[in-house]
């Protein structure tokens, strides 16, 4: 292709815009349903109950350690497919570019959804490009929507959890929420930030084939953090949850850019953690097969379902005393001193 | 991690609680100045176990809390204007003015920029060249130095769209105003850390002599606080006042003393409103005639709006440790995080979000 950005012509529907597709866009993401370029995708009847979701990523910067805008909006699609029990079967993509936005970039974005797509094995079976003016956008949005098959006798919600379920976190708090707080301020840290988006179908799977009926909930806390997730699963199931400050998982440079910029691991974003809530008596089991997937190598159990003020969640401090832990209020924000 | 986990280690904090519960031998009303104490207080679940007749009082040491209504729609006006651009900390951007925020004003258009530190706000300016930037100065000793060096860089890399508007203000006087009003019983003051490793644990000396206060500096980790409580109480408990540094990897008795100098080359004292507490006389800094040239209000002719506070709203009485937010008509009901109406509310190290965040039944 001789032009180095998007222009308003690769929108107009035309030959640019055929171009585009054809040279940059299915030449990474080729798939049979793809291919033909059909007004909709065809997909054969699966037996069991469709999940479909959908979501927008507009994440600034587009490219940060550990992932890019890409790979976020296959991973985000695919868990939040996943947190309901089901087994994502495909996803459509698309794509606001805005005017200018350069075709490498958009290139290598492409490249990193393929390979989110085919290593998660879950194809693009559905796409769309439309082109804004200059200013009227912010590089490149994306839309992904997806659809799973839950297979019978799955039913996975924050209803269902129960007194006495205990709660596993499948790793650490907080890495993609403050790798993009800090990128977008411009603080280095020592030692490596990273997002941590990832899929999470594979060790949802492990969990119910291994233990059927014993997952109560699953939420993948993303924006306002682990939280602002316990905070709705207790008000959805009219229970109470109790945490042990301690058993939180926390990588150290987290918590020291945590510490730096004022803000709580417990209310940043992740992108590849998953909350289980779990009959009690295979507590153990659940933790052991999500520390044998490599999504899930340090989950912990961080809490439990309690009878007590519905929808309160509560903290034990390593001294003995508590605090609520209230949902997120608008965007953390660091703080003065 | 070095200088987190050493002092958060529950080994060391435990022996520590049963202390605490062992020097408290009368009762004691102790204010913690610092919004960062506030928040370290809840946060590690402290008032939860604090012992029978140990009362804290919250003090007026959030620097966004006691940033007065006027102040507040001076910025939000002159974010309106324009060519300017103003660079804030992220506390600053929800809080409330008599006719909305900043972030409101940032909705209609206005250029409002969340910073890190002055130093990014000296670099906007040079990356937004048409646009006059306006560093809003909001906060106490602590970040006052870093302001300060900021102005001294602009001028020798002669930035010349780079300004402040300052309504830095000091800590000792606020206290003395406090301190005055007969209402206010207290036996001590848990004194901030941060803010005493600029002014030094020797600037409490006189008002531990003429109130007789027992005056205790600590740190914000989990043990800090226990160790500066235990001192407190034992002071108390004995009679005693004194300044005691229980912050000695971090605070000094002088200061610091380059900081002080730097500061008082680009600052000079003057009369500050305070939200809640009024005029004080001293109580805050102004540019320097000799440095106009960075002073938003000389550069753009700002006058102060006369603005009253919001009715009902007692972060007044709440900063002077006279009320509780719970006490607050408002509290819970009107004035909450995501619609707050008292300063208290929305700053995170605020009383009342404090009291919201990690407290409220």
């Amino acid at each position: 292709m001789s032009e180095k950005t998007i222009l308003l012509d690769h929108g107009s529907g035309g030959l640019a815009s055929q171009e585009l597709i054809s040279n940059l866009i299915l030449k990474h993401l080729d798939s049979p349903i793809l291919h033909n370029l059909e007004d909709s995708a065809i997909i054969d009847n699966q037996p069991g109950r469709l999940a479909f979701t959908t979501d927008s990523y507009v994440v600034d910067p587009i490219f940060f350690p550990g992932g890019d805008i890409g790979k976020l909006a296959v991973h985000g699609t695919i868990n939040d497919l996943a947190m309901r029990g089901a087994r994502p079967l495909c996803l459509s993509l698309g794509l606001i570019l805005e005017e200018g936005f350069g075709l490498d970039d958009l290139e290598r974005i492409i490249i990193s959804i393929a390979e989110a797509c085919s290593a998660s094995g879950v194809p693009v079976v559905a796409g769309d490009t439309k082109v804004v003016p200059r200013g009227k956008g912010d590089k490149v949005f994306i839309n992904t929507s997806g659809i799973g098959i839950v297979p019978d006798g799955i039913d996975i919600s924050s209803k269902n959890a129960r007194e006495g379920d205990v709660i596993i976190l499948s790793g650490t708090m907080g890495d993609h929420g403050i790798t993009i707080m800090t990128r977008r301020a411009g603080i280095s840290m020592q030692g490596k930030l990273e997002s941590d988006t990832m899929p999470l179908h594979g060790l949802v799977r492990q969990l119910l084939d291994g233990l059927p009926g014993a997952i109560h909930t699953l939420r993948d806390p993303t924006r306002g953090g682990v939280a602002t997730s316990l905070n709705e699963i207790a008000a959805n199931s009219g229970l109470a949850i109790c945490m042990e400050e301690e058993s939180l998982p926390v990588r150290p440079e987290v918590r020291a850019a945590c510490e730096i910029l004022g803000l709580e691991p417990l209310y940043l974003a992740n992108e590849g953690k998953c909350l289980a809530v779990v009959s009690p008596d295979m507590a153990q089991q659940a933790l052991a097969i999500m520390r044998s997937c490599p999504e899930g190598r340090e989950a912990a159990i961080i809490g439990r379902m309690t009878a007590g003020k519905p929808g309160r969640v509560v903290i034990n401090t390593p001294v003995g005393g508590s605090r609520v832990v209230t949902p997120l209020h608008g965007e953390p924000l660091p703080r003065i001193c | 991690m070095k200088y987190l986990d050493e002092f958060r280690e529950k080994g060391l904090a435990m022996p520590l609680v049963a202390e605490l519960k062992r020097s408290v031998t009368r009762p004691l009303r102790v204010m913690e100045i610092c919004g960062s104490h506030t928040m370290a207080i809840f946060r590690n679940g402290l008032r939860s176990i604090l012992p029978e007749g140990f009362t804290l009082i919250s003090g007026p040491g959030c620097p966004v809390c006691v940033t007065s209504a006027s102040h507040m729609d001076a910025f939000i006006s002159m974010a309106e204007r324009p060519k300017v651009r103003v660079a804030i900390f992220g506390d600053l951007f929800r809080v409330p003015g008599s006719n909305g925020s900043l972030a409101n004003a940032s909705s209609r258009g206005a250029k409002v920029d969340i910073v890190y530190s002055p130093m990014d706000a000296l670099e906007l300016a040079v990356r937004n060249p048409e646009d006059l930037v306006v560093f809003l100065g909001v906060g106490f000793e602590t970040t006052t130095p870093g302001i300060a060096a900021t102005i001294l860089a602009a001028k020798n890399r002669n930035i010349k769209n780079f300004t402040v508007f300052s309504t830095q203000k000091v800590m000792p006087p606020p206290l003395i105003a406090l301190l005055g009003d007969p209402e206010l019983k207290i036996d001590g003051l848990l004194c901030p850390g941060h803010v005493s490793s600029i002014i030094g644990a020797g600037a409490y000396q006189p008002l531990a002599d003429t109130y007789h206060l027992a005056c205790v500096v600590a740190g914000f980790e989990t043990t800090d606080l226990l160790n500066g409580l235990i001192l407190l109480a034992r002071q108390v408990g004995q009679g005693v006042a004194k300044v005691e540094n229980t912050y000695q990897r971090v605070v000094n008795w002088e200061g610091n003393l380059r900081a002080a100098r730097m500061v008082d080359e680009i600052f000079e004292p003057t009369d500050m409103e305070w939200r809640g507490l009024g005029t004080i006389p001293g109580s805050g800094l102004a540019i320097r005639q000799k440095y106009a040239d960075f002073d938003a209000q000389a550069r753009l002719d700002i006058v102060l709006p006369h603005t009253t506070e919001a009715k009902g709203c007692r972060c007044g009485e709440i900063l002077k440790g006279k009320s509780i937010p719970t006490q607050c008509p408002l509290f819970n009901t009107r004035c909450t995080p995501q619609n707050p109406i008292g300063p208290c509310m929305v700053s995170s190290e605020g009383t009342c979000a404090a009291y919201y965040k990690y407290g409220i039944d």
